[in-house]
């Protein structure tokens, strides 16, 4: 089995974002991290590969900073790691990175399983995952809580996805790309064996040559979509209003009207 | 001069940080109102192998290097003081202890177990009528053919009533006209008859920390248990201090961070008189100052850590780490509750925790009073150090890892 996970660095949870006047949105001097959902990925992808053999890929397309990613995914246990950058993928939307990593994913060959997590923290697409499968031709398994059982000698896998209206079990051909979702597992730290490795592992970087992909698909020029304004949002508002009553009960009971009464219940 | 972090100590303080939010966080309110140890962190923290961080592979630790452990300790001390203790008593005090001192078959027999989390130990210097002046202490060790017969009692230990090895100071020769001449080192088994052990309640702070007093009655401790030769124990205990009051010292640095970073989110979420507290100059004196203290205790971390890993004695370092540090970290602490105001002063949030932890480690591993006369001694050229039959030895990434 060879599992590739896609990972993306982010800027940390508390992290505060602002956008200047130009539209320049920066994250001051927050420490970059692996994307926390990405570590689902990586745990799924450890998992799956100590119970069927094989080896893990983690791969980013990224500038230099991506390497905190790698690092980290490597130092949870993945065996290889590659990072793909070119400059001219500065500015690349969710079409450009697709298109970027699908390339690297054919690029390697024998991949049986593609990993990603379900979004990014920081721009929140949901998209690149299932824009990977397609690109690739191979069955996209979005929103997946749970791997019910992989066989990779019949090429199948067979998971369930977590939706709005309930679960969904599906079953797919190998290879096919996994978006997995929090709560499929809970992603192992970062051990010490692991910490040294990442430290000195060397991390191959791959030129767009490198993945036989075309410099006018990629970056600003060969996205989609355009940023005519970017804006930070208005802060929340809102009104606390507390709740007064003699028991618990009759506090509950009040709340319970004014939900139905705000139709939130 | 080159102030960064190399990759692997940068992991090490994220991957240390992660576990402490992730499994102290959530629950050390409830731990510390019922004054109870988390002993499920603590079995966390030994499978991940913090509890070794800094032993060599080959005695079953993680082989990273002395700044890893300050790092790990800042981090634990950021969420709360109790898991930092352990570090503190457990690695800094028994392992490196161990490493430092311990023979071959000893080093296997006590410090892989320990390092890699299997047993918890301790160290065991205190007693009721014993703290700064160490050569009071009244614990005798009395040889009888291949045994020594230990009697006397222990007090503030920690982990007192959950370690399995006990690193005991006793008095092997009671009547030496150099009191501290008379002192040795034994490693005491839990498991040894006459060996007792109890909690200590009503503490100030670290209550989610295991606090507590050894009874040892007749308790016979073979020949091949003492560590050091016959009257070094009071060497021993000394150096065993520069290591653990390293790790206080990079402990109470977390503290001032927690310190620092609950009063800033606090100072922008608090208005009065129609604007942000974060505004008030006062209050932004405070928070300066947490900053400066913050960045001046990491350094002398750093520095303290730095020799240790190049091999060079730093008593005097250490020492002026920990008085600067702990002190800083209870004026940050009692700053951050002046800050909260009124919230600050209940338990609903940290800092009054904080400010309750803080207090010990001013009067633990060496109060401020006697670490003003050691850096007194220091300057004045009335105390300098003596190389010792075993150092701490200089970490060597080669021998460490493999």
């Amino acid at each position: 089995m060879h599992i590739v996970v896609c990972t993306k660095h982010t800027p940390d949870t508390e992290a505060k974002m602002t956008v200047d006047g130009a539209g320049n949105v920066s994250w001051g001097e927050s420490p970059l991290i692996i994307n926390p959902w990405d570590e689902y990925a990586v745990e799924e992808a450890l998992v799956l590969r100590d119970e069927h053999g094989g080896k893990v890929t983690v791969i980013s397309m990224g500038p230099q900073e991506a390497l905190e990613a790698l690092k980290h995914a490597v130092a949870m246990g993945c065996d290889e790691a590659i990072r793909i950058w070119d400059e001219t993928c500065a500015g690349s939307d969710t079409l450009a990175t697709s298109y970027v990593l699908a390339r690297a994913i054919e690029q390697m060959g024998d991949v049986d399983l593609v990993l990603f997590g379900k979004s990014a923290i920081d721009a929140q697409t949901w998209q690149v995952g299932a824009a990977v499968a397609k690109r690739l031709g191979a069955p996209s398994l979005m929103y997946t809580i749970k791997v019910v059982e992989l066989d990779p000698d019949a090429r199948s896998i067979t998971v369930e996805r977590l939706l709005e209206e309930g679960r969904q079990v599906v079953s797919a051909t190998l290879p096919a790309v996994v978006g997995t979702t929090k709560g499929i597992n809970e992603p192992r730290y970062t051990s010490f064996i692991g910490i040294r490795k990442a430290a000195k592992m060397e991390y191959p970087a791959w030129s767009l040559d490198d993945v036989g992909a075309e410099s006018d698909k990629v970056g600003a020029s060969g996205s989609g979509v355009r940023w005519p304004e970017v804006f930070a949002p208005p802060a929340r508002e809102g009104e606390a209003e507390m709740i007064e009553a003699e028991t618990v009960e009759q506090q509950a009971a009040i709340l319970v009207d004014k939900l139905l009464a705000e139709k939130v219940i | 001069m080159d102030f960064s972090l190399t990759s692997e100590q940068e992991m090490t303080r994220q991957m240390v940080r992660e576990f402490a939010e992730r499994k102290v966080s959530p629950v050390i309110k409830e731990y510390d109102r019922s004054h109870r140890p988390n002993l499920d962190a603590l079995g966390r923290m030994a499978e991940l192998g913090i509890l070794g961080i800094c032993i060599p592979v080959r005695y079953g630790g993680a082989g990273m290097d002395y700044i890893c452990l300050g790092l790990a300790c800042e981090e634990l001390e950021r969420v709360d003081t109790s898991l930092r203790v352990v570090m503190s008593v457990h690695t800094g005090l028994n392992c490196l202890g161990l490493f430092q001192w311990g023979s071959e078959q000893q080093k296997q027999r006590w410090l892989v177990p320990q390092a890699r989390g299997e047993r918890y130990a301790a160290y065991a210097l205190t007693e009721p009528g014993a703290g700064s002046d160490v050569v009071a202490l009244a614990a005798t060790a009395r040889r009888e053919g291949d045994v020594y017969v230990l009697n006397g009692e222990k007090m503030w230990i920690s982990l007192a009533a959950v370690a399995h090895n006990f690193l005991v100071f006793a008095k092997t020769d009671p009547r030496a006209a150099k009191a501290h001449r008379g002192i040795s080192a034994f490693m005491v088994e839990r498991e040894m008859a006459g060996v007792t052990t109890g909690d200590i309640h009503g503490k100030l702070g670290v209550r989610a920390g295991s606090t507590g007093w050894i009874s040892l009655a007749d308790v016979e401790v073979p020949v091949e248990n003492r560590l050091g030769e016959e009257g070094e124990g009071f060497k021993i205990a000394m150096s065993c201090l520069d290591n653990g009051r390293y790790t206080v010292a990079a402990g109470a640095t977390g503290l001032i961070r927690a310190s620092l970073e609950a009063s800033v989110a606090y100072a922008h979420e608090r208005r009065t008189f129609g604007r942000e507290i974060a505004e008030h100059q006062l209050i932004q004196q405070m928070i300066a100052r947490m900053a400066r203290d913050y960045e001046m205790a990491r350094l002398l971390c750093w520095k303290a850590g730095w020799l240790k890993n190049q091999g060079q004695r730093n008593t005097r370092e250490t020492s002026l780490a920990k008085w600067f540090a702990t002190e800083a970290s209870f004026t940050a602490a009692s700053d951050a509750v002046q800050i909260h105001g009124a919230y600050g002063y209940s338990d609903e949030y940290d800092v009054e925790r904080y400010l309750r932890n803080a207090k010990g480690a001013c009067i633990y591993e060496g109060t401020s009073q006697i670490h003003e006369l050691i850096q007194a001694g220091y300057a004045l050229d009335h105390r300098g150090d003596r190389p010792l039959r075993c150092e701490l030895p200089a970490y060597d990434p080669g021998y460490w890892q493999t």
